[in-house]
């Protein structure tokens, strides 16, 4: 794999990824791990969004391989990390409340893929993420972010920009193109073997 | 706002500088697990890279350190520093009725095979703090199966072993356990197998009567008996996919013939060479039968 996008959001998330998530063209290069903070018990996120999309989504499995062009979603009650070709899961405690933790992804995706991260952060109602973010940045990635104005709940974005004073920041629907045009340019075999 | 934050960077696990070298860091965690491994023989070193590396970090953090090498070192000329690792890097989350819909499915499909059988012989393998050895000791009883069942409840960690065996649980989790149990189909009103006492919840010692704690290590000890039932929840995540296979044919060779392995919810046998050999009794529930 040659890089990977990771997504986090929470309050108002689906609406958000349903309005992202069909505009990315079935031959999108990367894989793409989402953690949408959720209820243990709702089940429905990967039906919901399978519906809106040729990509394929999986509500992810521990060791299940990395695919590009798959959408890796973050089982309730879980940590998703990443390993070079697989997704690894984990019951650790939770991270400040979360489990999922948007953090976890995204510092274990840097690790992973170093300057071949893709960082998204969407709506939200908590700070969840933005350290992450901070890391996918400090080590080359690239960051967006949705614009606070234009989110459901402004909380997520603005911890984010505050972290990353240099992310993107754009309304939802420019975020489909933006993430197609890094996703080819972080697309390129890397220079470094990470991991 | 901007203080939780800087405060979360300062916990953070890894170091963030552009220079940060994942192979440089790859070395020094294969170093530093080979050390633990020769000079304490615990062996760490066929576990799931991305979240083993997340827990060493979080030692490094609070420890004051700032390099895996530096944990090396101070890991192998300081015992407590290796005890306080130990504890970091083992495995002990765990809740009374966890998924409490797999427990459904148990007493569906699984409970009328085992009431065929005379005599029902269960390896709860990595059982931790005990809850899920509690909740299947419970769920037998209801169903009429606990004096013929024997269970082994085994974990790599003498300590949280002692912990199980006393069936002292706290007792603020008791909402959530009662909530799990009743989704799981309990029978009875919880309440009725412990008792609270102060801050805990110290379950009905009848519950254990039929219960054998002991020490096993899946990444090194071998197959100790033949099973109907084998339960390895939410552990083989922790093992790399090497590891993780292995511990596969340990299970395949300690279950006996249309016996049942059971995993966490988010495991498969589906990544396995192992998957040809069983049939997965009721999808998406992971409870899988050996049927060759």
């Amino acid at each position: 794999m040659n890089g990977i996008v990771v997504i986090g959001t929470s309050w108002g998330g689906l609406s958000a990824l349903s309005q992202v998530i069909p505009e990315l063209t079935r031959d999108f290069p990367l894989p793409i791990g989402i953690v949408q903070h959720r209820s243990k018990d709702s089940e429905l996120l990967v039906g919901l969004l399978q519906d809106l999309t040729p990509l394929c989504i999986r509500d992810a499995e521990d060791k299940e391989p990395l695919c590009p062009g798959t959408i890796y979603i973050a089982p309730p009650d879980y940590h998703m990390l990443v390993e070079e070709d697989h997704i690894s899961l984990t019951v650790d405690s939770p991270v400040r409340f979360s489990r999922p933790s948007i953090d976890v992804l995204f510092r274990s995706a840097s690790d992973t893929f170093g300057a071949s991260t893709i960082g998204i952060v969407l709506t939200g109602a908590n700070e969840d993420g933005a350290a992450g973010l901070a890391q996918i940045v400090a080590r080359g990635g690239r960051a967006i972010v949705q614009d606070p104005t234009d989110a459901e709940s402004p909380i997520m974005p603005q911890s984010a920009i505050r972290a990353v004073p240099g992310a993107r920041v754009l309304p939802l629907k420019k975020i489909s193109a933006e993430l197609m045009r890094l996703a080819t340019v972080v697309d390129k075999p890397r220079a470094r073997k990470a991991g | 706002m901007a203080l939780p934050l800087i405060a979360e960077r300062l916990r953070a696990e890894p170091p963030e500088e552009q220079n940060y070298d994942p192979d440089l860091e790859k070395i020094e965690v294969e170093l530093l697990l080979e050390g633990v491994f020769r000079k304490y023989g615990f062996d760490f070193r066929a576990y799931a890279y991305s979240s083993l590396r997340r827990r060493l970090w979080k030692r490094i953090v609070e420890s004051g350190l700032r390099t895996v090498t530096s944990l090396q070192e101070q890991v192998l000329h300081d015992p407590s520093m290796m005890e306080q690792l130990l504890l970091d890097l083992s495995i002990n989350v765990t809740a009374m009725y966890r998924d409490p819909h797999f427990y459904v499915a148990f007493r569906e499909k699984v409970i009328p095979m085992l009431r065929t059988y005379p005599f029902i012989r269960i390896w709860h393998a990595g059982c931790s703090t005990g809850e899920e050895v509690y909740s299947m000791a419970i769920l037998l009883h209801e169903e009429g199966l606990y004096d013929r069942a024997r269970i082994y409840a085994t974990d790599i960690n003498e300590v949280v072993l002692q912990r199980a065996k006393a069936g002292i649980f706290p007792l603020d989790r008791m909402k959530e356990y009662t909530d799990n149990y009743i989704k799981a189909g309990g029978k009875k009103a919880f309440s009725e197998y412990y008792t609270a006492k102060y801050d805990n919840a110290i379950f009905k010692p009848e519950l254990t009567k039929n219960v054998v704690f002991s020490q096993h290590n899946l990444v090194t000890d071998r197959s100790f008996s033949e099973f109907n039932v084998i339960l390895c929840r939410n552990v083989l995540i922790y093992f790399d996919k090497k590891l993780q296979s292995r511990v596969q044919s340990l299970f395949y060779e300690s279950l006996a013939m249309f016996g049942v392995l059971v995993l966490g919810s988010k495991e498969s046998l589906k990544f396995s060479e192992y998957e040809p050999c069983y049939e997965q009794i009721q999808p998406p529930e992971k409870i899988y039968r050996k049927i060759r």
